[in-house]
């Protein structure tokens, strides 16, 4: 256990970005190689410490380490994962890895596949965010989960602003860097607040979070603290009526910026509303789940609508994100075993699924340079292994069983209806509005017969390609047949969650 | 007990996957090897079914052969498996119609691996749906089969596919919905799934508690109500049968011989399996409506039939009409439950499902055998071809006869059981219904002679365009479907006997 497994997966990230920016900028493949051996490392150790995780006792936070960092503000750099975060970490790698295979480039001149534009700073940005994220998901020290959070929103404004879709990437990458900023701030009022009160409750200022969980904060003061905090937080998670950045921001986002935006950072408000709101202020959440119930009720069935009406691939992904991050959104706000547990899967869940849904979408833009969907069609037979990728991510997402999306849907949906029927069955809509626009989707752009237009331009997708949509569709269909690679583990995090919010039992 | 015989569900269940799995895996290019592939695949688990069959005891009632293993702990839902009189002949068709249908297929030859695999998966969906005891199974497979018949109606449908199957899609999983919510409500409130716990808790809840703030008559009303109407989407009940002839006529060949033969039946064994046990009091308030949908769709379904110039739009609703006595069998079970009268319709719907199964795939593989040679399926098209194809016509006139119900084939045993249990307690919807069996005979009868009989088309007599006769491997698939018929016809007893313990025990 003295292996700083969780530093060295955090730290990788940026120590290869920082390497990366030493290499000539001309030597794009050296560069390349760089990231993706980072990648691999990453992925490889995340797997190790969930499998490590799964297969120990599976009690309370494992894999911790704990070095000072500013004690005289008791500030540490404090890591440990529990069931919740070992699976989000491992996500991360998941996403790192099949994110840089994505970028990787093709030198033809016909495809312009993956980052041609200065890879080297693409690249580095793109470790800096990994860097944040890792350190988001392991961090046991509030300010140290502030500080990560932060510097995971940073480098989109870079990524989005110059790699980005030419045609709105300005205004995206403002508008996603205000909200999420403003998100922060809110949260960061409430997190100074609950450090001052713990330390004036205790005699000791610290920011350990497990500290912090046995502060005593007053009814009162959760009752105050807790909407800021969480809701500051739920802003990256896409929560309604605080999603519009996010379908702009995943828009204008090149590809493998578009999987890490959907398929982590919004976890990553989730996970943070969680770890800080729920968990901190238990008796502030149980007094606000309802209106958070509420905003993700309506987050359900408003995204899913609204992704029916769109005719940009890309904007009725990042609809359909809004639909099912507002899924974790209710699991979390029912407060209970079901909801938390399918929360926690559904943003494994959701995370590979989307970040499969942007790649392929990408690989389509490159190639035909239009992400119209009246615009495409009969791409099944030009890319047959992008086809069959974006078919099983459809059905994840439509929640069907025997994939990962049922495992999550089905314990949201029980944990609602121990609190309220009537928002499972308001729910539930969403479920046939998801199958309408994916099987239109699919049936419109992989189907159809190819315009004439693009006859003759669209070639296959690259080996590397096949790699990451194979990946990605691997840990849908584990997931999917055989909960228990999964489930037990968020289990174990849902009951230490479960102890803070009934300390007495339920 | 060795491997096969203490496993033999779960064989059944999942050979047909692995296959498909194999399948994919294979290099070849050639469509042959896939053809064969997929068919010796499906024989194994029919083979299995069979064995199943004979070392089944038709003598104890209950469920045989279970098997139970860990799957989603943490709701409280496994695998749990196990078959009765009333699901081993529906494991039986399907394990049967599979293995023609993909027989039938052999004349497909865009995309034949694709095609195959999806075959194998969707009897796996079908037969996970027949075996399960457990509420969350049932349903995971009872939408796991969905998808590959949308993606066989989708990408090897005729000219109208896109409407068509995204209509099948969109109704059942609207349908599904319902019971998704009824599934949860009862795993919500039980903390289990499992179907034989479930049931008998489910049935001594006080009846002046509250559940989720209402009544429990209100909730289990509710929840009734969700049931049925997604069975009765599947098997389909008029009014919800409008996808069925978009579905049926639009599927390939084998398509539409599993879509009627199996998946239909799907509805009506979750009406057997779970509404009738779940909510008997429920099922006994509101048969007169169900009996009277089910009149509707008997009668309905026949005049629409013969007002068809489309021989496969004709057949497909053949299906609401005789689906339609399934319903008013199961009508007449839930209003005199316990009676003798109640466990004859119940062998009457079980058989008339088997039968049903039978002539309907038996129908929709001639409608393709004669659509593959004249590219039509106009009836004004046809006409007088029995002497060009003799061989063609017996076998469509046999069909036919067991389809209308002629004494000594599958079909009159089923529907007079249906009718003698019916009788007195819905006389009146059962006379109805009588006169609805009548116009059975007339569209079948119009079908027949549209194609076989009258003047002879001559565009199908001479040069390009002449009509070629059965080949053998069509007549193949064409043997085990007519020897069960002429079988189960002279001497229903070897079926009845498994069925009817299980009807008793149940209802």
């Amino acid at each position: 256990m003295n292996f700083p497994i969780l530093s060295i997966i955090t730290f990788l990230p940026i120590v290869a970005a920082v390497i990366m920016l030493m290499v000539p900028a001309q030597r794009k493949n050296e560069v390349r190689a760089i990231a993706l051996g980072t990648a691999v490392i990453d992925l490889v150790l995340s797997a190790w410490v969930y499998i490590g995780y799964l297969r120990g006792n599976m009690i309370g936070y494992q894999f911790i380490e704990h070095y000072n960092w500013l004690p005289a503000l008791g500030i540490s750099l404090y890591f440990g994962v529990d069931g919740i975060s070992a699976p989000l970490v491992l996500l991360t790698g998941i996403v790192m890895f099949t994110g840089v295979l994505i970028s990787w480039g093709d030198d033809d001149p016909h495809i312009m596949a993956g980052i041609q534009d200065r890879p080297r700073e693409f690249f580095a940005f793109l470790f800096i965010l990994a860097w944040g994220v890792f350190g988001v998901f392991v961090s046991l020290d509030l300010f140290m989960l502030f500080f990560f959070y932060e510097i995971a929103v940073f480098p989109m404004y870079l990524l989005i602003a110059i790699w980005g879709w030419a045609q709105t990437r300005e205004y995206a990458a403002m508008k996603l860097t205000l909200y999420l900023f403003i998100g922060s701030v809110v949260s960061l009022v409430g997190v100074l607040a609950m450090y001052w009160v713990a330390g004036q409750n205790t005699g000791i200022y610290t920011f350990d979070m497990l500290q912090m969980e046995k502060a005593g904060f007053s009814p009162i003061f959760q009752y105050i603290w807790f909407l800021p905090v969480f809701l500051g937080f739920a802003v990256l998670g896409g929560i309604w009526p605080f999603h519009n950045w996010s379908p702009d921001g995943h828009v204008a986002a090149p590809t493998a910026v578009s999987m890490f935006h959907a398929g982590v950072l919004m976890k990553l408000g989730a996970f943070a509303a969680l770890r800080v709101g729920i968990m901190l202020l238990p008796e502030g959440a149980k007094q606000w789940s309802w209106l958070i119930m509420l905003f993700a009720g309506v987050a359900v069935v408003y995204g899913a609508y609204i992704a029916f009406v769109q005719t940009d691939m890309k904007y009725m992904i990042g609809f359909s994100s809004v639909s099912h991050m507002g899924l974790v959104m209710l699991g979390l706000s029912t407060l209970n075993h079901d909801g938390l547990l399918g929360a926690g899967v559904q943003m494994f869940s959701h995370g590979v699924m989307t970040a499969l849904f942007f790649a392929v979408a990408g690989m389509i833009y490159d190639r035909a340079h239009t992400r119209q969907i009246p615009e495409l069609g009969g791409m099944s037979k030009a890319m047959p292994f992008a086809a069959l990728g974006f078919i099983i991510g459809g059905l994840v997402s439509m929640g069907m069983p025997g994939f990962s999306g049922f495992v999550a849907e089905f314990p949201i949906f029980m944990g609602v209806w121990r609190v309220q029927w009537l928002v499972a069955v308001i729910a539930s809509i969403s479920i046939i509005i998801t199958a309408a626009y994916i099987l239109l989707v699919i049936r419109r752009v992989f189907f159809n017969p190819m315009p004439e237009k693009l006859e003759g331009h669209i070639v296959d997708v690259t080996v590397l390609d096949k790699v990451a949509i194979g990946t990605l569709c691997f840990f849908m269909i584990l997931i999917g047949i055989i909960p228990s690679v999964m489930v037990p583990m968020m289990e174990t995090g849902v009951k230490y969650i479960l102890n803070i919010l009934y300390p007495g039992g339920i | 007990m060795n491997f096969v015989s203490s496993h033999i569900l779960s064989q059944i269940l999942f050979v047909p996957t692995i296959a498909a799995v194999v399948m994919l895996a294979l290099p070849s290019r050639n469509a042959q090897v896939y053809r064969w592939f997929a068919l010796i695949a499906s024989l194994v688990p029919l083979v299995l079914a069979v064995i199943l069959w004979t070392n089944f005891d038709s003598n104890k009632s209950g469920f045989q052969f279970e098997e139970n293993y860990v799957w989603y702990e943490a709701i409280h839902s496994s695998l749990h498996l196990g078959v009765d009189g009333i699901s081993l002949p529906m494991v039986l068709l399907t394990t049967l119609l599979t293995p023609l249908a993909i027989l039938a297929s052999f004349t497909v030859s865009d995309r034949v691996k694709v095609y195959m695999m999806l075959f194998l998966f969707l009897e796996t969906g079908m037969l996970g749906v027949f075996m399960s005891l457990d509420l969350l199974i049932f349903f995971v497979f009872w939408e796991i089969g969905l998808v590959p018949m949308y993606f066989l109606i989708n990408q090897w449908g005729s000219a109208n596919r896109n409407y068509a199957s995204l209509k099948f899609m969109i109704y059942t999983m609207g349908g599904s919905l319902g019971l998704l919510l009824g599934i949860q409500m009862l795993g919500v409130l039980f903390g289990t799934y499992d179907l034989v716990a479930l049931s008998s808790r489910w049935n001594s809840l006080d009846p002046g508690s509250v559940l989720l703030g209402m009544p429990v008559y209100t909730v289990k009303a509710i929840a009734f109500w969700a049931f049925v109407i997604a069975f009765a989407i599947k098997v389909p009940v008029w009014p919800f049968h409008t996808w069925l002839p978009d579905a049926h006529t639009e599927a390939p060949t084998g398509g539409s011989m599993i879509l009627a033969g199996v998946l239909l039946k799907l509805g009506a064994y979750g009406f057997l399996r779970l509404v009738l046990p779940f909510y008997p009091d429920e099922a006994k308030a509101f048969a007169g409506a169900l009996a009277f949908l089910a009149v509707a769709a008997i009668v309905f379904g026949a005049f629409a039939s013969f007002a068809q110039s489309d021989f496969k739009r004709l057949v497909a609703y053949s299906s609401v009409n005789h689906m339609g006595f399934v319903i008013l069998g199961i009508a007449a079970a839930a209003l005199a439950s316990g009676t003798t009268d109640a466990h004859i319709a119940m062998n009457g719907v079980v058989l008339q499902m088997f039968n049903h199964g039978l002539s309907a795939a038996g129908m929709f593989f001639l409608v393709g055998v004669i659509y593959e040679r004249t590219h039509t399926r106009n009836l004004d098209e046809f006409g007088g071809l029995f002497p060009l194809v003799p061989i063609y016509g017996s076998i469509l006139i046999f069909t036919s006869m067991a389809s209308l119900g002629l004494p000594g084939l599958n079909g009159f045993v089923s529907e007079f059981l249906v009718v003698r249990g019916s009788y007195p307690v819905l006389t009146i919807y059962t006379a109805i219904s009588m006169l609805g069996l009548l116009f059975t005979g007339a569209y079948i009868l119009k079908g027949i002679k549209s194609v076989l009989h009258g003047p002879l088309n001559e565009h199908w007599a001479h040069g390009e365009h002449t009509l070629t006769e059965m080949n053998a491997r069509e007549i193949f698939v064409m043997i085990p479907l007519m020897a069960l018929m002429l079988a189960i016809g002279i001497w229903p007893a070897w079926i009845l006997d498994v069925i009817n313990k299980a009807v008793v025990a149940l209802f």
